[in-house]
């Protein structure tokens, strides 16, 4: 199944999609959440356990006061000061982003916590799961309320294409006639495959990885057929390289100027 | 079909990496100001990775490298196109003796509606009591068991205390009430979400168990006991708690749209800032409720008049109503954002 997405397209005519938390991986972050703000509470309470013998009523007080900023706090500061984040939503890779991809405002980020108590109703999160579900952009009532998503973050480096940047001979391209064959009948997602397979190469097993390329190298060698002396000696993912070199590098000499 | 997929790396890389750590900078400093040398830098960036953006995506059939452009995009355009005020310190003076009574004046359809619930409400529970004498016991939750005695009964029982025992606990008991009320307010606001119908329930309840205990203690003949009671906390309390519902009643409002054309997600928008607002300004209001409950309401004849009790909750009203309808903060507001 397909990630559900929110698709924003800026003035500058550039289109960009945030792909939307789903409502169990939201479930799991806020009760991690939970967890860490009963934790802080039971730390707390061990602590006011030593001042009690001293001003009970006093730290009764601080008690009630303390453990109720921190129901309602936690959230509020964490997603505020982190950008929307909670540890939850950390570990989770989750972030609450302005619904129109805007950046958040303070009151986004306490109206959506503060909302909690109607999405809680009548309980274990029932509203709340239910609007989460029936939304189009996966929002609870506090979302709704404050105009904010919650989307799954990727961690996206920049690709690591350095296979591509090597100066090695490439035998492929001393036929320049089967190359422009080649180009003209791979089709891009064909030449997406074997770029991901070439980048992606390091996390296959032994044999999968040698099934992989054999199968990626007996479909590229049926588009345009080299001659065998330049095929023979070379492995099956080496002729992919190659293959991947002839594909996405179109202008030798500039490549090699670059 | 496709670029050249190294040299477009190979040149865009240093914009991109330069995009990139002005974002994590911006990430960690929420309340920056950017020199204007550096806001023309970061719009020449956007716009440069934009248009790779575009290349990338027309051209290229490498999706982690449209991915990581596309996300770095999307960081930068929340940014660029943000206009909502922002970035300035959060000024709690200022907020409260200027943002807080001018999003209450802003809202004030929404506080009529919620005043008129709960004076239905009030009324209703006086009505019920003069009907029937089982009324009281009916309605009356279980933690509020102690305003089921016999109103004269109690007037004698805290008139009688001068030991100061019932004095103990104070701080706790202040705390709870600043907490319960606080719960009860953030509620009637979060119900805003259920059309309205749930804030105005909690509000008509709120009334209603106003009406019996009122009622009781007047037609017992206790009114100076229970206005000195009441008045001092009251007089803060009870509109906190209105407040508190002329936001919900303002959410719902946003929600119904009743005469506005705007997108939902418009309204909502529009209103979200004042019910932030107002529901802060009531945490305040209840703090100070909280306190004066505790260490003033709870003391009586003889050990403090009720004629300066009255007095002290009636000059809060007074000092509170023309704070919250004073027509300064309003157009200093208004004068602000223009």
């Amino acid at each position: 199944m397909t990630p559900a997405q929110l698709r924003i397209r800026t003035p500058e005519g550039i289109t960009f999609a945030y792909p939307l938390a789903g409502p169990v991986t939201r479930c799991l972050a806020w009760a991690l959440d939970g967890v860490i703000t009963f934790a802080m509470a039971f730390g707390l309470s061990w602590a006011l356990a030593l001042l009690r013998y001293l001003a009970p009523d006093l730290t009764t007080a601080v008690a009630v006061i303390a453990f109720f900023l921190l129901s309602v706090g936690y959230g509020v500061i964490l997603e505020w000061f982190w950008r929307g984040q909670t540890v939850g939503k950390r570990v989770f890779r989750l972030r609450v982003m302005d619904a129109d991809g805007l950046r958040l405002n303070f009151h986004q980020v306490l109206m959506r916590n503060l909302v909690r108590f109607a999405d809680m109703l009548p309980g274990c999160y029932l509203v709340g799961g239910l609007a989460c579900l029936l939304s189009r952009k996966a929002q609870r009532l506090g979302d709704l309320a404050s105009g904010t998503i919650v989307i799954h973050q990727r961690k996206h480096g920049e690709p690591d294409l350095d296979q591509l940047l090597g100066s090695k001979f490439n035998s492929l391209r001393t036929h320049p006639h089967l190359c422009a064959r080649l180009r003209q009948r791979a089709s891009s997602d064909e030449a997406r495959i074997a770029l991901q397979a070439l980048v992606r190469r390091d996390e296959f097993d032994g044999s999968a990885r040698i099934e992989l390329f054999a199968a990626l190298a007996a479909h590229f060698r049926q588009m345009a057929e080299f001659p065998a002396d330049v095929l023979e000696t070379m492995p099956d993912e080496q002729f992919i390289r190659n293959v991947v070199d002839v594909l996405f590098r179109t202008n030798e000499a500039r490549a090699r100027a670059a | 079909m496709i670029i050249d997929l190294p040299r477009f790396i190979t040149t865009g890389r240093p914009f991109w990496t330069e995009l990139e750590t002005m974002l994590d900078r911006f990430d960690g400093e929420p309340t920056r100001d950017l020199p204007l040398e550096k806001a023309q830098r970061f719009h020449f960036l956007y716009q440069k990775v934009s248009a790779d953006l575009g290349r990338v995506a027309t051209f290229s059939s490498e999706p982690e490298l449209r991915q990581y452009l596309e996300a770095l995009v999307a960081r930068a355009y929340a940014e660029i196109h943000e206009t909502r005020t922002r970035g300035v310190r959060w000024r709690p003076i200022r907020w409260f003796f200027v943002e807080f009574p001018a999003a209450f004046q802003r809202r004030v359809k929404a506080l009529w509606v919620a005043l008129i619930v709960t004076l239905v409400g009030l009324a209703f529970g006086a009505v019920s009591l003069s009907l029937d004498d089982e009324a009281k016991a009916a309605i009356v939750p279980p933690q509020f068991a102690h305003v089921l005695q016999d109103p004269a009964k109690r007037v004698a029982e805290e008139e009688s205390d001068t030991s100061g025992r019932s004095y103990q606990g104070r701080a706790s008991f202040a705390a709870q009430l600043m907490h319960n009320n606080i719960t009860v307010s953030i509620r009637a606001m979060a119900l805003g979400m259920t059309w309205g119908i749930g804030t105005i329930i909690l509000l008509f309840y709120n009334g209603v168990l106003l009406g019996l205990v009122g009622a009781d203690f007047i037609t017992a003949g206790q009114t100076p006991f229970l206005l000195g009671w009441i008045l001092p906390h009251g007089s803060i309390e009870l509109p906190a708690v209105i407040i508190g519902g002329q936001a919900g009643l303002a959410l719902g409002g946003a929600l119904l749209g009743q005469g506005n054309r705007a997108p939902l997600s418009s309204r909502l928008r529009s209103v979200a800032p004042d019910i932030a607002t107002l529901i802060g300004g009531v945490a305040v209001m209840l703090v100070w409720a909280g306190l004066v409950e505790s260490y003033f309401s709870q003391h009586h004849q003889p050990r403090l008049p009720y004629s300066l009790k009255i007095a002290f909750g009636l000059i809060e009203f007074v000092v509170l109503v023309t704070f919250l309808t004073s027509p300064l903060w309003f157009r200093r507001k208004n004068r602000q954002e223009q």
